[in-house]
């Protein structure tokens, strides 16, 4: 009798695991089929098996409680490190130009640059809750004004710092004023085709802009007059700026301003009531924001010594994007870990270099999936409201 | 010259129509702006100039064109539909009650990887459409209107009537105006809201297929980045004539066409791609729940 229902059991195992199986060979075979006409049989032969494999994988993973771990595990807070990750962090960054060969110190210099633009993206999306699709727009405006300030009218680069720091500020003011009046979505598709109105400008105003082309012999920085044309000490500059950003808003995130941005995000209604000037607030976040990705844009102009809209994109923006939602959005440390990894992962993936994009595409909807809240996971208890 | 930029645009105006109704169709019930939208049209190009292409080998095409073009265009209708179908249960099913940000930073991540994969399948130079239509056409008050316009213009305008009586006269029609007005009330009065949601998408996509269909044939070349601009253009249509309002998105489709193609005669052909986002920041500005759009108090 027993020995009967165990039978029984063992039958219905098999039954249930013959229906997931075939649930999942349908499954692959669909989406297998969708790849057919870009690449014929054996790529769809390959993806079947690739998703009837990454299927069983992720039911197996779900028996072992993995995924929900991904999900919910928190990465220990910094601040309980401070003083001891902080010190270490700056002693060895500091360090590095002297054991790293220049190809690396260029990649730490880009990722410097991309640390600043993720910082500032960080306070508009992160601390405020706006969404800005455009960002890439005043880090052009930064870097243009630098271009176009040193070769028509030769002004340097510590002359030139403060306009087109301001320039960008002021260009994310005047966006902001308008746009400030819509809400979410409509916010980010203007912010959107905003960078697009850039981008377009600086492709045809060929008279400032040099158009496609873009205006080469940008003069490197000079320190009473002794010109910062050596990688190491392009690199010292970058991180004087980086740790200036990271002390600024660092400071602002904890002031009452930075407090009333965080409010704002969280119920913009509630804020309102409580007091909060919440237009005031959002037009500083724009502005300040915007004007850390001015800095980013001399920095990048002075280091290539070339601008061109290429390097404006849309692509730009949404990478920007992805570095502060990786790293955990509107934390500041989550906005440098995530700027760092982005720019040094392409370079490890030389290897596969026309598979990077394609990767950076399903990385960021896995980590929707997977683990939405970043890295570092975002400010505590806080969510994103548009 | 007016009277031949209206008929141009027109036509431009009834493409970017049909793709904003796939933007405005999602927006109004999942509140998310579908990136991803544009590529599935993107791949409709592709695969419309893939299949015609398979044909011509088959020697179809040399038997009957028609018939050709009219397997082709099913074949990739289909093909998009399951697109559609398969990013929403891929990307954005998971993320249904994550915060906003989540489907949207998905949707760019589908949009990219979409991108991407026809670079490395199909090659980043230039896909000549296999067929030309010619110049060949009729006049109409002094205009040369070619066929293929023609055809467009009257496809769009039956694709939007047919929509229009699907929303308003079927069963499925009144669950998805439903379904847009609160996804939980629908839901209690038995409508299955997953199966509506799939819907939406294949409808989107299948549309977003006709339109890649139309200007494949139309312009005779696609690229892998078509459908970004022709993505955001159509969201801007969406966006112009009321998001989430089916008749707004048509109006503003046809807005922009007309204003793209006398813009471009008119002013300057450079810009022709920032009057889109000029029109929608002045709209935007002015009234910005759109032309058609209701306005909506925002609730506690």
């Amino acid at each position: 009798m027993r020995q009967g229902s165990r039978a029984i059991q063992q039958l219905k195992q098999f039954k249930l695991l013959l229906i997931t199986l075939l649930r999942y060979c349908s499954i692959a075979l669909f989406t297998a089929l969708l790849f057919l006409p870009f690449k014929g049989l054996n790529a769809a032969g390959i993806m079947f098996i690739c998703i009837l494999a990454l299927l069983s994988v992720v039911s197996l993973l779900k028996k072992t409680k993995i995924i929900d771990a991904i999900k919910t595990i928190r990465i220990p807070e910094i601040k309980r490190f401070q003083r001891f990750f902080i010190p270490v962090f700056l002693i060895s960054s500091a360090a590095l130009p002297f054991i790293l060969k220049d190809y690396y110190i260029d990649v730490l210099i880009m990722s410097g640059i991309y640390i600043l633009l993720a910082l500032g993206l960080n306070i508009i999306v992160g601390f405020t809750g706006l969404l800005n699709l455009g960002f890439a727009a005043f880090y052009a405006i930064g870097a243009y004004t630098y271009a176009i300030a040193n070769t028509k009218i030769g002004l340097g680069f510590w002359a030139s710092l403060p306009i087109s720091a301001s320039f960008a500020a002021i260009a994310g003011l005047l966006l902001a004023i308008p746009a400030l009046r819509l809400r979410g979505d409509y916010l980010a598709i203007v912010t959107l085709g905003f960078g697009e109105i850039v981008r377009l400008i600086l492709n045809n105003w060929d008279s400032l802009t040099n158009g496609p082309n873009g205006i080469t012999g940008i003069a490197r920085p000079l320190i009473m007059g002794f010109s910062l044309a050596q990688l190491e000490y392009y690199y010292y500059l970058i991180f004087v700026f980086v740790i200036l950003a990271v002390v600024v808003i660092k400071r602002v995130e904890s002031s009452r301003i930075g407090r009333a941005w965080i409010a704002i995000k969280e119920n913009e209604i509630a804020a309102s009531s409580m007091g909060i000037n919440t237009t005031k607030y959002k037009l500083y976040a724009f502005t300040f924001g915007t004007f850390w990705a001015g800095i980013a844009g001399i920095l990048f102009s002075a280091k290539m010594q070339f601008v061109s809209p290429e390097s404006f994109t849309f692509m730009e923006s949404i990478l920007i994007l992805s570095m502060i939602i990786l790293g955990g959005i509107g934390n500041t440390y989550g906005a440098i870990i995530g700027a760092f990894i982005l720019v040094i992962l392409p370079e490890v993936l030389r290897e596969v270099q026309l598979y990077r994009m394609l990767i950076l595409g399903i990385g960021l909807v896995l980590l929707m999936i997977f683990r939405p809240q970043g890295i570092l996971g975002g400010v505590k208890g806080v969510h994103f409201r548009s | 010259m007016l009277l031949q930029q209206l008929i141009n645009g027109l036509t431009l105006g009834g493409v970017y129509a049909i793709i904003a109704i796939g933007y405005t169709m999602v927006y109004g019930i999942l509140e998310l702006i579908n990136f991803a939208h544009g590529e599935i049209y993107m791949l409709g190009a592709y695969l419309a100039i893939i299949f015609l292409g398979l044909f011509t080998a088959m020697g179809l095409t040399a038997a009957s064109i028609p018939i050709a073009l009219i397997l082709t265009a099913i074949l990739t209708i289909i093909f998009c539909s399951a697109y559609g179908f398969t990013i929403e249960k891929v990307a954005y099913k998971p993320l249904r009650n994550a915060p906003r940000l989540s489907p949207l930073i998905s949707a760019i991540g589908v949009s990219i990887f979409l991108q991407n994969y026809v670079m490395l399948t199909q090659g980043a130079t230039d896909k000549v459409f296999p067929h030309r239509f010619g110049e060949a056409g009729f006049q109409f008050m002094d205009v040369n209107v070619t066929y293929l316009q023609a055809l467009i213009i009257l496809v769009s305008g039956l694709l939007m009537f047919f929509l229009h009586l699907f929303i308003h006269k079927t069963r499925m029609g009144k669950a998805m105006r439903a379904t847009a007005q609160d996804k939980t009330m629908a839901a209690l009065v038995g409508i299955n809201v997953d199966n509506i949601i799939s819907a939406t998408f294949i409808i989107g996509a299948g549309l977003a297929a006709v339109a890649g269909i139309m200007v494949a044939s139309y312009y005779g070349l696609v690229n892998y980045f078509i459908g970004y601009i022709a993505g955001i253009k159509a969201f801007t249509a969406a966006v112009l004539g009321g998001i989430g309002n089916i008749p707004g998105a048509m109006l503003g489709g046809i807005i922009l066409g007309l204003v793209e193609s006398t813009g471009s005669a008119y002013i300057s052909s450079e810009y022709k791609d920032a009057y889109a986002f000029i029109i929608l920041i002045i709209i935007l500005l002015i009234k910005p729940s759109g032309i058609l759009g209701k306005t909506t108090e925002e609730k506690v």
